[in-house]
């Protein structure tokens, strides 16, 4: 799947590509240019699916930052 | 076909450059001891020495072979036809910078931008693939980026290649603007740290199997908040310097510049200290850090574009996105990033490349700047995807689950960042 994602992501490119050629019309071209992005943001969507490691566990993640040998935030 | 001209410059400006863009090393710095910071101690010798080498392989690999295809002085550059338009796609530059010294002052500049642009890049993904990446993969990925990505991007946005000519071509704005290594620096480093992140995996026991993911805090906050000061000085130099060499801006427009820079990490810092505040109680110095560099990313795409109000603006989106991007890309997506640089320079460099367009005056410049992003998404992200990949076969990234159980500094160097710390008696008092 993570590579699908990334052969999505040139697609989309080159739709942006294909609107600065075909639409001289500035709204045509920046909605279309716009649809172009929106694959290839589909397309990074799926791919970082394809990388996320799978999970068994019982309950989602806390999140935690702050600083090594510190009180984390939870 | 048009060769391309870079903006004229007075000798005011040509004498301003040089000593902006020796202080905009600082950034490089900054990034440096933010990004050991970040990691954990027994990884920090590793990290600096790292840092160290892969700038120096990448200097070198890009003044022999990508300086060649960044060029946009030379000649009109190598060109196809489509469609009926010119596609400039690489440069036509002297091998290994043959005859640099009687070259132009302001191409010596628009080199040596471009070279502290590449060692900053290269820095972006180390953050990220710190206490598993290797050392020798690390290198490995500079020397790709500074030989197969960063000069081809450098070319299309600063070498006068077909993204800088999109207005011309295209009547969209004055063309693709990056004026402070927004896209050329951040979004190329962001996009390679997300590959590194994907390629290299998580550190060993960050998302265990069952139950919740693992705190693994940086190591030394000290750092990484000296290292966000550091930063604000190189960054102000950058931008500055950036807008003269590749805006053409006037020596009288760069306080203005300064200013903006400023006033978007200022903004940025407020809104991550704010959100931070309210989601954990009280603010994460570590987030904030990162939500200060978000905003000084911003500002490299946008602030010698836009007014004060909108650089405030601006700094604080990135702001309030960054902690949030974060937390997702850890909780949802289970991606293993320490420095933050995936949200940091990529959402934040994505965010003010888009920023620029949005507040530009010239009608077009959206587009030209939204083509820009759907290069670097489309085109550069699976690029370097790919190249690592492939490199990954050649010279894996991660290190073995020893090494990275006793810690890269000692696996990779055989000794650590910090000396043993002995108590020991002052005979003085007696």
């Amino acid at each position: 799947m993570k590579y699908a994602g990334l052969l999505v992501m040139p697609a989309g490119f080159f739709l942006s590509i294909a609107a600065i050629l075909l639409f001289p019309e500035p709204t045509f071209r920046a909605a279309f240019v716009v649809c172009g992005v929106a694959v290839e943001a589909m397309g990074l969507g799926v791919a970082i699916r394809g990388h996320m490691a799978p999970k068994t566990g019982r309950h989602g993640h806390a999140f935690v930052r702050g600083i090594e040998g510190g009180e984390p935030h939870a | 076909m048009i060769a391309f001209s870079a903006p004229p410059l007075g000798e005011v400006s040509l004498a301003l450059a040089l000593p902006l863009l020796l202080l905009a090393s600082l950034a490089i710095a900054g990034v440096a001891l933010v990004n050991a910071g970040l990691g954990r101690s027994r990884s920090a010798a590793q990290s600096m020495l790292g840092s160290l080498a892969m700038i120096s392989i990448a200097v070198i690999v890009f003044a022999l072979v990508g300086a060649t295809i960044a060029d946009g002085a030379a000649g009109p550059g190598h060109v196809f036809h489509f469609s009926g338009k010119p596609w400039n796609w690489a440069g036509t530059g002297p091998i290994a910078l043959n005859g640099l010294a009687l070259s132009p002052m302001r191409s010596q500049l628009a080199l040596l931008f471009e070279f502290l642009a590449l060692a900053l890049a290269v820095l972006i993904p180390w953050g990220s693939g710190a206490d598993r990446w290797r050392l020798s993969a690390g290198i490995a990925s500079a020397a790709v980026l500074a030989a197969l990505v960063f000069p081809f991007v450098s070319h299309w946005i600063w070498g006068g290649g077909w993204l800088a000519q999109l207005g011309l071509n295209f009547s969209l704005g004055s063309g693709f603007l990056d004026v402070g290594g927004a896209a050329t620096v951040h979004v190329l480093g962001g996009f390679s740290a997300l590959a590194v992140v994907w390629i290299a995996g998580p550190r060993r026991g960050k998302f265990p199997k069952e139950g919740l993911s693992t705190a693994m805090p940086g190591h030394n906050a000290v750092y990484i908040l000296f290292g966000c000061l550091i930063a604000l000085v190189g960054w102000l130099a950058w931008n500055m310097a950036g807008a003269l060499l590749w805006l053409g801006a006037a020596p009288s427009a760069l306080p203005s510049t300064a200013i903006n820079t400023l006033l978007s990490a200022a903004a940025a810092l407020a809104a991550t200290f704010t959100v931070t505040r309210i989601r954990f109680g009280k603010p994460d110095a570590s987030l904030c850090a990162n939500g200060w560099l978000a905003g000084l990313v911003t500002s490299s795409a946008c602030a010698s574009l836009v007014s004060p109000p909108t650089a405030i603006f601006t700094g604080l989106v990135a702001g309030i996105a960054m902690p949030l991007l974060v937390e997702f890309l850890e909780l949802a997506v289970s991606i293993d990033d320490p420095s933050g640089a995936v949200s940091v320079h990529a959402a934040g460099g994505l965010w003010g490349l888009i920023a620029a367009g949005i507040f530009a005056p010239q009608p077009g410049q959206f587009t030209a700047q939204l083509i820009g992003v759907a290069t670097l998404l489309g085109l550069v992200l699976p690029l370097i995807y790919l190249l690592f990949a492939l490199l990954n076969r050649v010279v894996p990234f991660r290190v073995d689950p020893d090494g990275e159980r006793i810690g890269m500094d000692l696996h990779e160097l055989g000794g650590g960042a910090y000396p043993e710390f002995v108590v020991h008696r002052d005979d003085s008092y007696h």
